[in-house]
Parts: C-alpha cells; structure tokens; sequence
C-alpha cells in the first residue's frame, strides 16, 4: 500500500469537496422541498432527480479511485475509538452516499413515477410498482436522510476538531489546498 | 492558525466553542430548511390534513377525489397536436391510456349523487417511455385563484361559524362565479357525458422551439342529457360507477380532445378564470374508454395522477396550482400507499 502518502491526490480532494457541496445541496433540498406546495417545489424535485444520480456516479467512481489510492494514514498517536470512528464513518458515508440515490430511484420506481435527469434523459424503472416497496423505501430513504445529515455535521465537527484542536494533519490530508506544513505530519 | 499570545487551554477552548457553534448553525440551517421554524408556510402535510372530511380521513384512499372507478382504452392523435407540441403524444398514432373517473370528495363512500364536481384522471403513454398524466375536472374554472386561497376555502368550509364563508368570499370574490357555476349548470347521470377540463395552464413547446400556453379540455361525444338533482338522489349510491360500468360495456365511450391556445394577457396563472370563447383551438385527437375496472383491483389505484407528469415538449406555466397539486398529490400518494391494509384488494395475488 501507498502508506507514505500524507495527503489524499488531488483527484481524491477535488472529487471529496465537488461531493460535499452536492450531498449538502441534496440534503436542504430534500427537506425544503417537502416542506412547500410553492412553485419551487417542482424547481426543487427536478434537481433532486438529477443531483442524486449524479452524486450515485461520483460515488462509484470515487470508490474506484479509494480501492486504487488508498487514503493517508491516521496519526499514529490518535486514540483507538477515534481511529474506529473514523473507519466506520467512511464505511457509513459510502453506503449512505450509494444507498441513498438507489432508495431514491427505486421508491420513485415503485410508485411509477417518471425519473428524469437534465435533458429530458430519463431512467428505467428499478422495481414493478408496488404499494408496500414504496412505502419501505420512502420511509427508508426519508429517515436515512436525517441520519446523513446527522454524520455530515458529526464529520464536519470532528475534521474541525482535527484542524483547530488536534491540529495533526488529518484535516490537511482533504483540505483544498496545504494550509500546514506536511511534516507537522509526519512528526 | 496557532495564537500564541493565548494560552493553549484557552485556545482549544476557543476551538470547541467555534466548532460547537458552526455544528449547531448548521443543524438550525436545516431544521429551518425543513419549515420547523416556520408554523406559517403551508405544508403538503396541512394542505391535506385541511381535505380530511368530517367523517374522518379515508384511510387507504386518495386524500380527495377519493371515490373513484378505474378505466383502460387509446388516445388516438390525429396529429394536429404537433403544430403545438412536439411531444410524441401529439404525433398521428394511438397510444395506450389508464385513467379513473372521480368524485371531488374526500368522502370515499360518498353518494353519487351528492357531489357536485365529477373528474378524470388521464394517464397516456406513448412508445418512446414518456408519459403524460393529467387530472381533470368538469367545472369550467377553478373556485379560488391561488393554493393559499384553496387551503383558506377548505378552512372556512371545515369551520362551525357560519360566518367563515362569508368572510372568505368577501376576500376572495373570484368564488361567486364557482357559486354560480354549482348552482346554475346541468348535472348528467353519467361519466360520459361529462366533459373535463385541465382548468390549468401549461406551456407547450412546437419543434421550432415556439412556446404557447395553453389549456385542454375533452368534450364528450355522448349528448348530455341532463337530470334533475332530486331525480339523481333515488338512484343508487354507486349509479355513476354502475352506468359507466354498463355502458363501456355496451360498447366504447369517446371524448374530444381540444387544446386551447391563451392569448398574449390572458389570465394564464389564475385558473379562477376562463379564457374568452375566441381563443383558438385545435382538436388534437379522441379518448376512447374501452374498458371499465374496479378501484380496488384496477390499474389506475396506484398511479398518482400528478399533473406535473408531462412529456418532453409539455411544460408547466406561471399557474401556482400544478405545482401545489404536484406536492400535495404525493403526500396523498405517500400516505395511502402505506395504509394499504386498510384498503385490502381482493385478489391478495393480485399482480399491477
């Protein structure tokens, strides 16, 4: 493994923050759509359609380029539990991040609801129409949705607790650009 | 980034406070996204929770339009449409369609002859996987302008004050002409002599890229005949069901398809108001019914007509309703589809 790496490639970083803001976006969107019978509730619905399919490819291929990169080392220092938190949030990012277009596309499926992307390009139905699997998926897809944004606050507060307080590299190994000198790091 | 004229401890200190605060920001960002810090904005959820009837929701069923009578048959186009639209629909050809006959009721177990507003709901797929749904009624024009005026009427109907109506026209004056529609005009003693009406406004798009706005409507091509109230009260309970059920089986039931083309300042966001009977039209093709299902079972139970379910050349119009509708219809569809049960089908096997 590549295990001198200090910071993810900079594919890696611009894939990372590119996701972010659409997860963040899909995120509101999905919640504020809801949440209205105004006219941007269809403006809102339309992209939600789209975004969510684009972030189940970025996914895919950002799994393709973490099972071919790796990602840098944790601090050899930082406590087991947070080491196991880490793990567990990426594993629970990507499940989220895949599973939560797949339970899109599927209660729209089962409901035969239209999926349309940009372009009037729509997608075929995943699953027959069904009563029951709409129901599962819609409260599944409705309820993860919080879940999401519960670890994408719990992912941000910890990344800022690594920059501000920790101050160990681990926020510089995404960030943008180098904000630290890497063999802070390397220690 | 470091502060060294801190103390370290003060400085971490400083840290948790910041990202405490950038957490929480964040999650009020949402909650407030979400409308929880805003009992004001009108909600799918109020919007339907305002349909229930008084004799309580009708669990299983459509929130409104909630009684109702499957049917399966073709649109035929006879490709005049396409001086409109390019979509497929329009293009000379025929093309499959479900639909559902319908009473304006939240009341699933109301009496036929009790409702005053009848529907269609028109789904028509064409070949190339789009599918065009529309959800229309047989009044000429909707009784309010906007679906914040929709929601208040369905209030001020609910309430005990006999003052409420009365407050509620005099601040919403377009519901006279509705008023006077509900009174005034003929009922049928059938679905198929009834003609329905988009009473919405879309946006239809041509192959040079023209847009027009526009309303549709299907004219039946059975002779209305119309009955007098009292005399529709001693039919049965279900008459409306029944007689569409014979007749269809007597042989197929056609409709008129006209689309209605607004002129430049026509009232294309309110569809309180009707067009002026000049406006051009043009007869796109005929609905024909061929057969008739039973809601319970039938094809039509579980597709949500949603009127914002429109084919590439369709688009919706500045009229607020399609997109009221749209969000209310699939918070209707959410919660019937999970109360299944308590709308058992009949054939437990039964394949969609």
């Amino acid at each position: 493994m590549i295990g001198t790496r200090l910071r993810f490639t900079p594919l890696q970083r611009l894939l990372h923050w590119v996701m972010a803001v659409c997860i963040l976006a899909m995120l509101f969107i999905g919640v504020g759509m809801l949440s209205t019978v105004r006219p941007k509730f269809l403006t809102l619905v339309s992209i939600h359609k789209p975004l969510g399919i684009a972030i189940l490819v970025l996914t895919l291929i950002r799994l393709a380029v973490r099972l071919l990169y790796g990602a840098p080392p944790l601090p050899a220092d930082l406590p087991e539990p947070m080491k196991l938190a880490a793990k567990l949030s990426h594993y629970a990012f990507y499940v989220l991040m895949i599973g939560m277009p797949l339970l899109g596309w599927g209660m729209l499926s089962a409901a035969a609801y239209p999926v349309v992307l940009f372009g009037g390009v729509r997608l075929p139905a995943i699953l027959p129409l069904s009563d029951s699997l709409h129901t599962l998926l819609w409260n599944t897809h409705f309820y993860l949705a919080f879940v999401f944004f519960a670890l994408v606050l719990l992912h941000v507060a910890a990344a800022l607790f690594h920059a501000l307080v920790r101050r160990d590299g681990v926020f510089d190994a995404m960030a943008p650009v180098s904000t630290h000198d890497e063999v802070a790091r390397a220690q | 980034m470091a502060q060294p004229s801190q103390s370290p401890t003060r400085s971490i200190f400083g840290s948790l406070v910041l990202i405490a605060v950038i957490i929480a920001g964040g999650a009020a960002a949402f909650a407030y996204t979400a409308g929880w810090f805003s009992p004001q904005r009108l909600t799918p959820e109020k919007m339907v929770a305002a349909l229930a009837p008084p004799t309580g929701v009708a669990l299983g069923h459509r929130r409104n339009h909630a009684k109702g009578i499957c049917f399966t048959g073709v649109f035929e186009a006879n490709g005049a449409g396409t001086a409109l639209s390019y979509a497929h629909v329009f293009t000379r050809g025929e093309y499959p369609v479900l639909g559902r006959f319908n009473l304006a009721t939240a009341d699933a177990n109301a009496l036929d002859a009790t409702v005053r507003v009848r529907g269609m709901g028109l789904q028509i797929s064409t070949p190339d996987g789009e599918v065009w749904r529309s959800a229309m009624i047989d009044a000429p024009f909707f009784p309010v302008s906007t679906p914040q005026a929709f929601y208040e009427l369905l209030i001020a109907s609910a309430t005990k004050d006999s003052n409420a109506m009365k407050t509620f026209a005099g601040a919403h004056p377009e519901i006279a002409a509705f008023g006077a529609w509900a009174k005034s005009a003929p009922w049928t003693g059938s679905y198929a002599e009834d003609r329905f009406n988009s009473l919405n406004s879309f946006v239809f798009a041509d192959s040079s890229g023209t847009e027009k706005t526009v309303r549709w409507s299907l004219l039946p091509a059975a002779q209305p005949v119309p009955v007098s109230p009292e005399d529709l009260a001693r039919r049965r309970a279900d008459f409306l069901e029944q007689e569409i059920t014979e007749r269809v089986r007597g042989g197929p039931q056609h409709w008129t398809m006209i689309v209605t083309v607004a002129n430049p300042g026509d009232p294309t966001a309110d569809p309180s108001k009707a067009w002026p009977e000049d406006r051009r039209t043009v007869e796109v093709g005929a609905l024909t019914v061929q057969q008739i299902q039973p809601e319970r079972d039938g094809p039509c139970r579980d597709i949500n007509f949603d009127p914002t379910v429109l084919p590439s050349g369709m688009r919706t119009s500045d009229d607020p309703f399609p997109a009221a509708r749209s969000a209310a219809y699939a918070k209707s569809y959410d919660l019937r589809t999970a109360e299944a049960k308590d709308y058992p089908r009949t054939a437990t096997d039964a394949k969609p």
